[in-house]
């Protein structure tokens, strides 16, 4: 994403720069919504507890549990977890705590 | 060499857009505009034009497949009148908002209640602010021009904003009046093709259109779309420009007739402009002096040129076909006066007459009748009534 693209979207952008009616011409510029500000629960992943059934992964409205080239869930992305817990609600083996945001 | 016809005002509206031969038109019949959606749908039957047709189950749906088809890439018409305009009103936002130059021909009516099919302007100027340009057009003639430069106005890159074109209902658009044509060459070289910079159906550089504006970003949106406005009112000049060169038929923001030495003025819009200057005529051979401005354009508002216009005159009357119902004057008149006034023109005294609602004929003597009020306040006289009605039962 070049630095002008970036400004587009970003909370400081003057009325001359900014896209005609908000059009997004950047596809992929979710990453840079930082969702994680909403969370006031926070999810804890266990990973001792963790089996790799990968269902935490499907049910994340964001793209805050992420695979790695083995194809094993690593941990959180903060920035990204809005705090839902879903995953926690999913999690067949009790691999995912959900605690107060501090 | 220039094609003479005779067409009424939705004839000429539907073969302007034949010769435009829009991506898609999508529209839902309302009268006194239905014609134009139904000339236009013959023209796709009979392969005369490549138009997509869509025949919608509502007005709202009709703006927004104009909306869809426009942010898909490409030039999308319609035509409405009176509730059919009211119905698309939230949709009327979204295509101004979104910057998408749509093209739609208003054929005015009057908004019920009580219903009425008639024609007034309450219902393009109830739509005033919705961040559409208004063109207002006397004639068919002057129909037929606007509508094709509404698209050189409205895909400027400058602009980028709906365009709406009024003309009378039934006065006007079911009237048969002498027309020039240009040749569909001519037309569709001055038209161009649309390019825009950004559009959905690109599979090169995917976008979103229309997406959540919180207070972050909402209100730099509403400011760019403001000096999209202002931006029009040079583009507009500049276009008909150009359609002069090719026509010989001049277009500005408003026409002044026999204003040059006029001591006082009416300003009306549309096919009753026609009325006032039979009028005009009429007294200036037995003396009197007598003008008329009538606006074209009425969104963009040509303020400080209006304001320039009239400031010379000792008395002008702002004839309103449509009440704002706000216990201070019409819209035209309380637009007319706000810019007089802030532009510094301290000279003349203003009256507003509301006439002609739900199609009540305004005759030639109403007019007279009115410029004589304008003879009398400048005589000089004292403004007893700033807000009045002409042509109601007392
Ligand atoms: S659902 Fe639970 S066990 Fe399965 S991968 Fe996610 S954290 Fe691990
Ligand atoms: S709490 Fe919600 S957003 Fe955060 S990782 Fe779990 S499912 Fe995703």
């Amino acid at each position: 994403m070049s630095k002008r693209e970036e400004k587009i979207y970003s909370p400081d952008v003057g009325w001359k720069d900014i896209t005609h009616g908000g059009t997004i011409t950047t596809a992929g510029n979710a990453e840079l919504f930082l969702t994680g500000d909403w969370r006031s629960m926070k999810p804890v992943w266990l990973k001792d507890k963790c089996k790799q059934c990968l269902m935490c992964y499907y049910v994340c409205p964001d793209t805050a549990i992420l695979i790695d080239e083995n194809g094993k869930r690593i941990d959180f992305n903060y920035n990204h977890c809005k705090g839902c817990g879903i995953c926690y609600k999913v999690c067949p083996f009790k691999a995912i705590d959900f605690v107060n945001e501090i | 060499m220039a094609i003479r016809e005779r067409l009424s005002g939705n004839e000429a509206v539907a073969y302007a857009m034949k010769q435009i031969n829009p991506d898609v038109v999508a529209a839902f019949p309302i009268t006194p505009s239905t014609e134009i959606p139904q000339y236009f749908s013959a023209y796709v039957a009979n392969g005369e034009v490549n138009t997509e047709f869509i025949p919608v189950e509502s007005e709202h749906s009709a703006m927004s497949a104009c909306i869809g088809a426009q942010a898909a890439g490409g030039r999308a018409m319609t035509a409405t009148s009176a509730n059919g305009l009211a119905l698309m009103w939230e949709m009327l936002y979204i295509a101004s908002g979104a910057r998408l130059p749509i093209v739609m021909a208003c054929v005015n009516r009057a908004l019920s209640g009580p219903i009425n099919i008639h024609n007034d302007h309450s219902d393009s100027m109830g739509a005033r602010d919705s961040g559409w340009i208004q063109l207002y057009s006397e004639s068919s003639q002057e129909a037929y021009d606007n509508m094709l430069m509404a698209h050189r106005i409205a895909e400027h890159p400058d602009v980028l904003l709906p365009v709406m074109v009024c003309q009378d209902g039934f006065i006007t658009s079911h009237a048969i009046e002498n027309i020039e044509l240009l040749e569909d060459e001519k037309v569709k070289e001055f038209v161009g093709e649309y390019k825009p910079a950004h559009y959905l159906l690109n599979k090169e550089n995917p976008i979103a259109i229309g997406p959540l504006d919180h207070f972050t970003h909402y209100f730099e949106h509403k400011r760019q779309q403001a000096e999209a406005m202002r931006n029009a009112k040079k583009v507009i000049l500049e276009v008909a420009d150009e359609f002069y060169k090719l026509t010989g038929r001049k277009y500005g923001y408003f026409e002044e007739y026999k204003t040059d030495d006029a001591e006082v003025c009416i300003v009306v819009l549309n096919s009753t402009a026609g009325t006032a200057k039979f009028v005009v005529d009429k007294m200036r051979e037995e003396g009197k002096k007598v003008g008329l401005v009538k606006p074209r354009v009425f969104r963009p508002f040509p303020a400080p040129e209006i304001a320039g216009a009239l400031a010379r005159f000792k008395a002008v009357a702002v004839m309103d076909k449509a009440d704002s119902f706000n216990a201070a004057g019409g819209p035209l008149f309380t637009e007319i006066t706000s810019a007089v006034l802030a532009h510094g023109a301290t000279g003349p005294k203003f009256i507003n007459y509301i006439y002609g609602l739900g199609g009540r004929d305004v005759k030639a003597d109403d007019i007279e009748f009115i410029y004589n009020k304008l003879l009398e306040i400048a005589a000089p006289g004292k403004v007893d009534s700033i807000y009045n009605y002409i042509g109601v039962r007392e």
